[in-house]
This record gives structure tokens, C-alpha cells and sequence, in this order.
């Protein structure tokens, strides 16, 4: 594919603005040289973006099985709700009397939010989860600061949290102490019982975890933090096993992010944008951060997530995790005969972990091949090497939203590259075999990073 | 009640059998009862497509959509090229997720160089990310990007947006780092307190160009100031304003950051938008996020990847620059297809209509009474200030369906003015706004 | 695996050289081997101190990061700069390719010989 500066040529240009009608006024110190920005005709700009676009697997072009996503269908409505012009057309300075509808927006999304977390005071600020953890954080931070509770500097990860957790507490200045997780993979309650103290400023836990398991002790662990003095955190990566049925506010926690791009089915977009919303019990009220961004929030993300919980309402979503469960389970049992969970013989929830390591000991192919192998089989593949305390981990998670079918499919996609891989493991270490392109040797961009076009 | 779910309750049932499940309760058992919620969430009972639509209809009709806005201060009325709206509503770009998948997910990765190259041009900069959050976030990442073992403090004008000010404060709290406001004189950085404030200590100094009352800061002199004293120059610039300016990059600035929200996205009552982040060749490995690079595959052809990952948070965990793992990927692209539909003589002729436009309406205000406050070279912002009563001329405005400048208090107005405002829309704020002064005005 | 036999080793993978009271500290080819291609380094500055067992620098691989640890306590006296635009270096050969030289050494981690070492990369 060309790149967009490799189109077009000196002088093309669009039309697109009119002549200037009033005098015309420059200030003085013009910049020296000209951006070299494209000089396109529309023809080739759209053409350009359409072969782009033919190389991007979206969820239009099938199932997204990423583990911890949550990439489920992102439904026709809510893009039709956010391109309304009295949504996208208004200034985020405007008179509050002229922004009622907006208004109304944010206060029904907090309210419908508190009320599926349990908690009681909602922010739609936090742009995306990590900015939500963050967010979270502070509001710890800031709770124990206003007690002159400055002893109270850590923060207990457990070893299958994802990376931003220990990140986002590290921004918020926050030493991190990780707590181990059990053979059947949920937190050890031993060692929780040694890391709380009165050091403890807070628990980050996702429940399920990153395993896909529910944490049948939450109860005990928000206790034993609580005990000690702490607050305990929700991270609402796998909201989407749960939601309608079981609340964190229920389970003990005082803070909770959503992701509104997981759960609430605003799209993913490439990597972004998202949006975050904080929750906590009514005594974190005023300890939520004010200005975590420039304006109130990611507004249009929000405009999707209402529409979607308007539509399928209390009970609607509580069809949606049971079917989430349903579906990660369902597919589960059909791949059983020849992969192997981790950990074996637990409940999984909404997704589920499958290890290679045997595959890998045995046939040298590794979990890496299996997935790239997928994408011949136009299915995009499950999350990898996550969460690292599996060893040649695969993260697989359906979503509710997609038909038996395709489950079923999958199913079969990964028998035939079972066998694929044990006869001829060569063609499972060259695939993909049908994509743009081969796989790219990330060692040399990462040596000598090349991150913008050489021009001429 | 509305739903996505695809299979019947029949296909359900026969799933639940596969599964060695009664009912969908089986599925739940490790969920302690007492955490079990019983009766169901209390929310309106779910809708039907149609129904939905008409809810958030009457919900949009009841903000007010204006004819002709003078607003500005951080988010600006722009025109957004019909190719611009036509690319990133595709459903393959909305749908997608973040390319960790390089081989099947090229369109987004170059499309993602694609956007750094054209910021690196805007910036004159070497390197950029592929975006953050909002502006305001990208200062305060920049802000984490100057600290270093040795110095800890940092400053930020107080002529900057007070809003990015505020957030950089947040970040700052978190980290634990001090942040020094030098004060603004005369509607710019008070250079002399600048000077008394930068010492060994201080890692870098946070300053807006045009700053947030529109007027251009003596940016390289202030930049020599921050390098006197060895620390990093972050500037926060408007990125239409680049299309004509001195970019970061000639000025000499460390980090260039912004608002993107201007190439081509909408207003949107605040978001999403877009932070651009880019630095000189030295900070490349202390840009947050995302980072594309160029390589190539196994058969020699040109080739994208997400690269330089060990930086971030899903390897380096808490030691990490940032927790960030996500870009504003869509913003990116719209900004880009913005970028490439304007060219460089689109991006120039934008800048330069909205400097004339905002010093016509500049001179049409000032004979409606409306005197400019600080007497110093503007942009396309600007504040006026006077005795009457600015409530009385917002409404004025108002009537006409025409957003006014933001008010500050004390009689101030900040007005903004792009290629969107016609002289015809001028003219009638203008007179609108003479109206309530009872000046008589030109028109 | 190459051990030469005239270097002390750490049961962390780094390697130790002392000439007139100069210690030079690299990592080791078993090292090397296991943490893949390595893309970067992250170096301390001339003049900053070291301390046995502490982190000092760190190696990136792509999808990796590995603390490096000081076996001494001391000054940094120099520094491989070279490192900085050609980490492959360290693949091709770990003994040459060092990461820093330290001065002012007051206390040591308790260190191998390349025989205990070899034994000790096997037991892992």
C-alpha cells in the first residue's frame, strides 16, 4: 500500500473553503517552510482510506475472541444517536440553559451506572479504563490525605492484574505490592492477610479475574482490606460477566471504573477513544478528582452507552452476562478435547485461559503460531501471553453476542489447526498465509525506530 | 425489551445441555448468594429500537445548536470536510481494535504513521505518538516526560488554559511533583517571575502559544529563558494556528503538545477529542503510549508495528513513564484525513482567515464598545472588555442565534473568531452586541 | 554456553571483571540467550552510584524488560555508550559488549566461578 504522501502531486488540492471576506491579516513570524502535509485530489484521499480500511479486521468482518476486551457487537443505533447534530454540534462552553439535553445525557448515564455498580456517586470524565484507574486512585490518594493518613502508601495487586493497574498506581505515587493467586487461580487470602497493614492504601482486583474466574472469597478480601484500613478498587475490565447479576458495591468495594467500551458496546475504534466512569460509595463524593481532562467527558461514547442501556434496560443486561458466561462456557466445551484450560477443572465466567505449553514443549509450535494461524480462518485471534502467570497463555472471550454458529466454527477452526500444527509445524510458524502481509520483524523497528515517512 | 443476543432461548437451552448446565444459575455458583442480585437492577424496563431513537431525539433537541458560534477557549468551530465524517464513520475503523495483530491490521497501523508524520510536519518536531486523551492530558504527560532523576519541579504560565492548568495539577499531585504557577502580566507570562523561578531544580516549564487570551507569547525568547536554565521547553500550541506559524520545532521546544479537536472533529459538548504529543529526537523513548514504526515482513515488504512497547505499562508495569494504553485512534485519523483533505495551502489559508476574521471582528466590537483588553499581537482570540453588563449581551446574542465569547467576569469577554464566522456573521454580532451599549456601528 | 573461565559471575546473570581496581559488569551469555533480541539498553550516567543487588540498568527486549543488578557497590567511572546505538552487541558477544565500569568498589555480592555458575544456570 502506498503511503498518502506517496499520492498526488505539487498544487493538488481540494476545494474546500471559500475566499476570505473580510480583509485579509497576518501576524508577523510565519513558519519558515510549508508542512509537507498531502496534496491529494478526493479521488485518491478516498480511495487511499478505502485501502486501508480492506486491511483492517473490524467486527464487521467477523468475531474478535480478545480476551479481557470484550469486543462484542457494537449496535447500528448508537452511531446513529451520536451523529445527531444537537450531540455533535455543541460547544463544551455553552450557557447550561442551553445544554439541557446534555445534561440530561450525563446525569441518566451516572444514575443507570450507580445503579448497576451499587455505588453512589458516578464521574464520566476518566477518557478510558487506565485514565479511570487513575482517576480511582486519586480519589484513595486523596481520601487518606484528608484523614492524615499518610502512612498508607501501597497498593495490593494481585499477580494476574493487568499492567496498568501497577502503572496507574505508580502515576498516582503509590508503592505496589503484589499478592499471589492460588492453584485454582484466585487471590490467596494467606498472603492478602500478610501484605494488608496500616501501609495499605488500597486493593485493585478485577472480579472475575484475568483468568476468567469469579473470586468466590470477595466477600473475605474487601473484609481483610477493609480491617486494615484500606479502600478497595474495582477494576471493571470483566463488568461484562456480571452485569444485571452482581454488583461490586455488593462485593465490598468503594471505588469501581467501568469500561463503557467494553460492557456498554461503544465501539473500540482502532484503539480509541473509550471512556472510564468512576463510581463510589457516598463517603468518596468530594475526594473524586474535578479535572481530569480538559471538558465533562468523551460526550459521544456516553451518547452510545445510554442508548444501548436504554434499549436493553435492567433485565436486558443481565441477559448479557448470562450469555457471555453461556457462550465463553459453550465454546469452551467444544475445544476440550484437545485444549487444555488453566487452570483445569474451575468455572470459568465470561472468558477463559487455554495454555499451549504442551503444544509448544512437544511440537514447538507455540501459542504465538496458533493464533496467527487463525487469522486464515477470518477469525481475528484471542489475546496472547495474557495474563503472564499462565505459561504460553491464550485468552479466549466470545461475547454474548455472537450466534452459536460461530462458536461453533471457531470450534472447528481450532481442531483443524491442531492437527495443522502437530503435522506440519513449518506452515504454523509462517502463518498467517492469506494476510497483507507476512508476520514483520519487530526486533529491527525497535532497534532503529522509523516512526515517521522519509520524505524525498 | 431490546437486545443483541443472537441465539433464541432454544438454542440457549441446548447450549446450557452441552454445557452439563441446568440452568443459567449453574453458571453462577461461584458468585457467594449473599452478592447475588436478586431482584434485578432498578432501571427503566429496556426499549425497542425505535422507541430509543425517539428518547434520544427529544434528548438532543433540547440543547441548542448555534448559527454561528464566537466561542473558542479550547474547543473551535472549524469546518469538517465531508471526507473527513465519510472515512471515519466506516465500519471497519469504528468496529476495529487496537492492532496488536500487524498482520491483518496494516490499515490502521499506517494510517496511524500516516497521522505521526503529518504531526511531526505540523510541529516541525521529530517524533511524535499516536495520540492521548485530550489536550490537557498531553500536557500533563509531557509535563512526567521533563522529570528526571535530578529535577523534580516543574512550571506552568498562568497564562496557559486554566483547564490544562488545572489537569496538570491533578497529574502533578498524583506523582507527587511540584508545580510553580508564574504569574501572567498584561494577558502573557510574566518573564521577569519566569526568570526568578527557573533554577536547578526545575525540569521543564509549561507555556501556550497563542496563549489562552489569544495573544502571541514571545515563544523564543521564552524558550532561551527555560534552556538558560537547563530545563525542557513544553509548548502547548493550537494546531490550525500551525498552518501559517513558527512551529515548536524552529522555535526550539523540547515538546510540543495540543489540542487536536480542531482538525476535524466535532465540538461534541467536550469529547471525545484528541492530545498530540511530539518531542525532539533525544525524548523518544519518554513519549507515553503508543508509538508505530516502519519495518518489514519476512518477504522484504514495507511493513507497520505497534514498537518501542517495553516502554509502556503492559511490559514495564509500575515502572512505566504512564499508564496509558490507548490512543484516541479514531480522533487520529479523522485529524489525519483532515490534514491530508487541507494540504498545506488548505492549512494556511485556514489560519490566515481566522487571524483576519478575528481582527475584523476585533475592529467591529471595538465600535460597539466592546474595548480590546491587552494591547499585544493576537491570533484569533482575543478579550474585550467593558462596562456593560455581559450577561445583557450574551442574551443579545443569544436572540440571533449566535454563541458569544466566553465571559471571564469582571466585564471581559474572550471571543474567538474562525473561517466558519462569515463577515455577514460579524457583523450582525456586532451589531447585536451595539445594540445593548447603544453604540451605533458600521455595517 | 560461554563462561570464560577469568570472569566471576552473579546467580543473577551478570558477569564481573576486576583490573586496577576498575570493575567492569556485563551480562552474561546465558543471559543474553534467554532474554531474546535485545533492542535497548537503559544505562545509569557517569558519577552515579551503585549498590550490590540493587538495579542499576535495565534490557529491553520487544515484548520484554529484565532489571540489570549491580554485584558491587560503587561509582560509576564510565559507561558503554556504544551500547545506545548498537544493543545488538550484546547478542553477538556478551564478554565485549560491558555495561559499566565501576570505581570506588567498597562492597561486593557474594560471587561465582564460572563453574558454580554453569551449575547454577542448569538448576534453573
Amino acid at each position: 500500500m502506498k503511503l498518502v504522501f506517496e499520492l498526488g502531486s505539487r498544487g493538488r488540492r481540494m476545494s474546500i473553503l471559500p475566499e476570505c471576506d473580510v480583509p485579509e491579516y497576518v501576524p508577523g513570524n510565519e513558519r519558515s517552510t510549508k508542512p509537507r502535509l498531502p496534496e491529494v485530489s478526493e479521488t485518491e484521499l478516498a480511495r487511499h482510506y478505502s485501502e486501508l480500511e480492506d486491511n483492517i479486521f473490524g467486527l464487521n468482518n467477523g468475531m474478535i475472541p480478545l480476551g479481557s476486551c470484550t469486543m462484542k457487537y457494537n449496535p447500528k443505533i448508537n452511531e446513529r444517536e451520536a451523529s445527531l447534530t444537537g450531540f455533535t454540534d455543541i460547544h463544551p462552553l455553552q450557557d447550561p440553559d442551553t445544554v439541557k439535553g446534555c445534561r440530561e445525557v450525563i446525569k441518566e448515564t451516572e444514575d443507570a451506572l450507580c445503579e448497576i455498580t451499587g455505588m453512589d456517586a458516578m464521574t464520566l470524565q476518566p477518557s478510558a479504563g487506565a485514565h479511570g484507574e487513575f482517576t480511582g486512585l486519586l480519589t484513595i490518594k486523596k481520601y487518606h490525605d484528608s484523614r492524615g493518613d499518610n502512612a498508607r502508601t501501597k497498593i495490593i495487586v494481585p499477580d494476574s492484574a493487568h499492567g496498568t493497574n501497577p502503572a496507574s498506581a505508580a502515576m498516582a505515587g503509590f508503592k505496589i505490592v503484589n499478592v499471589s493467586s492460588t492453584e485454582e487461580g484466585i487471590v490467596d487470602l494467606d498472603a492478602l492477610r500478610e501484605a494488608a497493614g496500616p501501609d495499605t492504601a488500597g486493593l485493585m482486583l478485577t472480579n472475575p479475574n484475568t483468568l476468567g474466574i469469579f473470586d468466590r472469597n470477595i466477600k473475605e478480601i474487601t473484609d481483610i482490606i477493609h480491617e486494615a484500613g484500606g479502600l478497595c478498587y474495582y477494576d471493571g475490565a470483566n463488568l461484562n460477566a456480571i452485569v444485571g447479576n452482581a454488583r461490586p458495591g455488593d462485593m465490598g468495594f468503594d471505588v469501581v471504573h467501568l469500561n463503557l467500551h467494553k460492557t456498554f458496546s461503544t465501539p473500540h475504534a482502532c484503539g480509541g477513544p473509550g471512556a472510564g466512569p468512576v463510581g463510589c460509595r457516598a463517603f468518596l463524593r468530594d475526594f473524586l478528582p474535578k479535572h481530569m481532562r480538559s471538558f465533562s467527558c468523551n460526550f459521544l461514547v456516553v451518547v452510545r452507552a445510554l442508548t444501548y442501556i436504554k434499549m436493553l434496560g435492567g433485565d436486558g443486561l443481565a441477559d448479557v452476562s448470562r450469555n457471555a458466561v453461556l457462550n465463553a462456557n459453550y465454546l469452551m466445551s467444544l475445544i476440550s478435547d484437545k485444549y487444555e484450560t488453566s487452570p483445569e477443572g474451575v468455572r470459568f465466567m465470561h472468558e477463559f485461559v487455554i495454555t499451549m505449553e504442551k503444544m509448544e514443549k512437544e511440537h514447538n509450535v507455540s501459542a504465538l503460531d496458533i493464533a496467527k494461524m487463525l487469522d486464515d480462518y477470518g477469525i481475528h485471534p484471542p489475546t496472547m501471553y495474557f495474563p503472564l502467570i499462565v505459561h504460553e497463555a491464550l485468552m479466549v472471550e466470545p461475547t454474548e453476542t455472537e450466534p452459536k454458529e460461530m462458536l461453533e466454527y471457531l470450534s472447528d477452526s481450532l481442531h483443524k489447526i491442531y492437527e495443522q500444527s502437530i503435522t506440519d509445524p513449518e506452515y504454523a510458524h509462517s502463518a498467517p498465509h492469506t494476510a497483507y502481509i507476512t508476520r514483520p520483524d519487530e526486533v529491527k523497528a525497535a532497534r532503529k525506530p522509523v516512526v515517521k515517512y522519509a520524505f524525498e | 425489551m431490546g437486545s443483541f443476543i443472537p441465539n433464541t432461548p432454544e438454542e440457549q437451552k441446548e447450549m446450557l445441555d452441552v454445557v452439563g448446565a441446568k440452568s443459567f444459575d449453574d453458571l453462577f455458583t461461584d458468585i457467594p448468594e449473599d452478592v447475588k442480585l436478586r431482584n434485578g437492577l432498578d432501571l427503566p424496563e429496556g426499549k425497542s429500537e425505535l422507541e430509543t431513537d425517539r428518547e434520544m431525539k427529544s434528548l438532543a433537541s433540547m440543547n441548542k445548536v448555534y448559527g454561528s458560534i464566537f466561542r473558542g477557549a479550547g474547543a473551535y468551530w472549524h469546518y469538517i470536510p465531508a471526507i473527513v465524517k465519510e472515512v471515519t464513520t466506516n465500519e471497519t475503523f469504528v468496529t476495529a481494535y487496537t492492532p496488536y495483530q500487524p498482520e491483518i491490521n496494516q490499515g490502521v497501523l499506517q494510517s496511524i504513521f500516516e497521522y505521526q508524520t503529518m504531526i511531526c510536519e505540523l510541529t516541525g518536531m521529530d517524533v511524535s505518538n499516536a495520540s492521548v486523551y485530550d489536550g490537557a492530558t498531553a500536557a500533563a504527560e509531557a509535563a512526567h516526560m521533563c522529570i528526571d532523576r535530578k529535577r523534580k519541579k516543574m512550571i506552568i504560565s498562568e497564562a496557559v488554559d486554566p483547564k490544562t492548568i488545572a489537569v496538570v495539577e491533578t497529574y502533578c499531585y498524583g506523582s507527587g511533583t511540584e508545580l510553580v504557577k508564574v504569574p501572567a502580566k498584561d494577558g502573557k507570562t510574566d518573564l521577569d517571575a519566569l526568570q526568578a523561578a527557573l533554577d536547578g531544580s526545575i525540569a521543564g516549564v509549561i507555556f501556550q502559544q497563542p496563549d489562552y487570551y489569544g495573544i502571541l507569547e514571545p515563544a523564543r525568547e521564552i524558550i532561551d529563558m527555560i534552556h538558560g536554565a537547563g530545563a525542557k521547553a513544553v509548548m502547548s500550541v493550537n494546531p490550525t494556528t500551525l498552518g501559517y506559524l513558527e512551529t515548536p520545532g524552529e522555535l526550539g521546544a523540547d515538546i510540543a503538545v495540543g489540542e487536536g479537536q480542531p482538525l476535524g472533529i466535532d465540538l461534541a459538548y467536550g469529547g471525545p477529542y484528541l492530545g498530540f504529543m511530539a518531542a525532539v529526537q533525544k525524548l523518544e523513548r519518554q513519549l507515553p503510549g503508543r508509538i508505530i514504526g516502519q519495518t518489514e515482513d519476512t518477504e522484504g515488504k514495507r511493513s507497520f508495528v505497534l514498537t518501542l512497547q517495553a516502554r509502556e505499562q503492559h511490559i514495564r508495569r509500575e515502572k512505566a513513564g504512564s499508564n496509558i494504553c490507548s490512543n484516541q485512534a479514531l480522533c487520529a485519523l479523522a485529524a489525519s484525513v483532515y490534514m491530508a483533505a487541507m494540504g498545506p495551502d488548505g492549512m494556511r489559508e485556514t489560519a490566515v482567515q481566522c487571524a483576519s476574521k478575528a481582527h475584523y471582528l476585533r475592529d467591529r466590537l471595538a465600535e460597539a464598545g466592546l474595548r480590546q483588553k491587552y494591547d499585544s499581537e493576537f491570533f484569533n482570540e482575543f478579550v474585550t472588555v467593558s462596562e456593560t453588563d455581559t450577561d445583557a449581551i450574551m442574551k443579545a446574542l443569544d436572540a440571533e442565534n449566535i454563541l458569544g465569547g466566553l465571559p471571564l467576569g469582571h466585564g471581559e469577554i474572550l471571543w474567538c473568531a474562525t473561517e466558519m464566522n462569515t463577515k455577514a456573521d460579524i457583523e450582525r454580532a456586532a451589531a447585536a452586541v451595539a445594540s445593548v451599549t447603544g453604540k451605533e456601528v458600521t455595517a | 554456553m560461554n563462561h570464560p573461565s577469568e570472569l566471576k559471575y552473579t546467580t543473577s546473570h551478570e558477569w564481573i571483571k576486576e583490573e586496577n581496581g576498575i570493575v567492569t559488569v556485563g551480562i552474561t551469555d546465558f543471559a543474553q540467550d534467554s532474554l531474546g533480541d535485545i533492542v535497548f539498553v537503559n544505562l545509569p550516567e557517569e558519577g552515579d552510584d551503585v549498590e550490590v543487588g540493587e538495579s542499576f540498568a535495565d534490557v529491553e527486549s520487544v515484548k520484554a524488560v529484565s532489571d540489570i543488578f549491580s554485584p558491587v557497590t560503587g561509582k560509576v567511572a564510565e559507561v558503554n555508550e556504544e551500547l545506545a546505538d548498537a544493543p545488538e552487541k550484546i547478542n553477538e558477544d556478551p564478554y565485549a559488549a560491558w555495561l559499566i565500569k565501576v570505581s570506588d568498589v567498597t562492597a561486593y555480592e557474594e560471587l561465582l566461578s564460572a563453574e558454580e555458575y554453569e551449575k547454577a544456570c542448569e538448576e534453573e
